[in-house]
């Protein structure tokens, strides 16, 4: 459907935007962020508190009204909530890659348009490490057992 | 503590809030970016073209703000290449093992108060500074 791809493309637009206008696409500012035992730049802070109660106050209104999306079939909402390994382990190896390059997947795609070499790299690499988790990690991880 | 801002993060995170709950409402999906990108990597059919055009969006929203003004990609961390190269790879890794990343984890999933999002952030923000903590020691 023509309307769900334009919704999508709009949605991609204003996300990088507000990526963008927050200073995330910035590597040096996320690594201040978390340069906590040094010069610590608090910037993120609103921009992830500004992010979660809107996004926060949004869903529900959104939730309460509508019994499906405007363009879709169903909302599509993870169910689980139990804590595992994958969860954690995988949200650590994240966090120092995340330390590391000043980059999460957002900015990073998002700098793409910059032409920037390091966010190409960064891009390059983790569709690499995406590949590696999915085929051998996981696997290992779950032991065989992979969610679709 | 530096000099920081608060008015351009507040705004740029409210639209952030705002662009995942119109995804929410239009197309019925969270806006995890790790997620949505992976799918391109993965998936196919309609999925796909969802992931494929809002990545596009992400990237066009990139050249918008590059042409508008260079300072939103201004790059002074002093990471290399090596450095940045294992970066991704880690993310990668990290992203897919995990389920999500800042966005899908750290907006979408603590926005609709998940436990296990809420775990998985705490996790990556404790990381990342130890890494950051770790580096710069080294790095001086």
């Amino acid at each position: 459907m023509v309307k769900s791809k334009i919704a999508a493309f709009i949605c991609g637009i204003l996300f990088s935007i507000g990526l963008g206008i927050s200073g995330m696409t910035q590597p040096q500012k996320v690594i201040g962020f978390l340069d906590v035992l040094g010069e610590w730049d608090p910037s993120l802070v609103f921009v992830m508190g500004g992010a979660v109660i809107s996004y926060l106050l949004l869903q529900l209104l959104i939730q309460r009204r509508f019994s499906k999306p405007m363009l879709g079939e169903r909302f599509q909402i993870p169910s689980r909530k139990d804590l595992d390994r994958s969860l954690i382990f995988g949200s650590l190896l994240f966090g120092m890659g995340w330390g590391l390059g000043g980059y999460c997947p957002g900015p990073a795609i998002t700098s793409l348009g910059s032409g920037s070499v390091n966010a190409v790299l960064f891009v390059v690499a983790m569709a690499m490490g995406m590949l590696l988790a999915d085929r051998v990690i996981s696997p290992i991880l779950t032991h065989k057992v992979l969610k679709s | 503590m530096t000099e920081f801002e608060v008015a351009m993060p507040l705004a740029g995170g409210i639209l952030i809030g705002i662009a995942a709950a119109m995804t929410l409402l239009f197309s019925g999906k969270i806006a995890g970016i790790s997620g949505i990108f992976g799918g391109i990597l993965f998936q196919q059919g309609t999925e796909r073209t969802w992931q494929t055009v809002f990545v596009a969006g992400l990237i066009a929203g990139g050249v918008l703000l590059y042409s508008i003004n260079t300072e939103y990609f201004e790059d002074s961390s002093g990471r290399g290449l090596v450095a940045v190269s294992i970066a991704g790879l880690l993310v990668g890794i990290g992203t897919r093992v995990g389920g999500g990343c800042t966005s899908g984890h750290g907006v979408c999933g603590i926005g609709r108060l998940s436990a296990r999002s809420l775990a998985a952030t705490v996790t990556f923000v404790v990381a990342g500074m130890a890494m950051v903590a770790i580096f710069q020691n080294i790095y001086n």
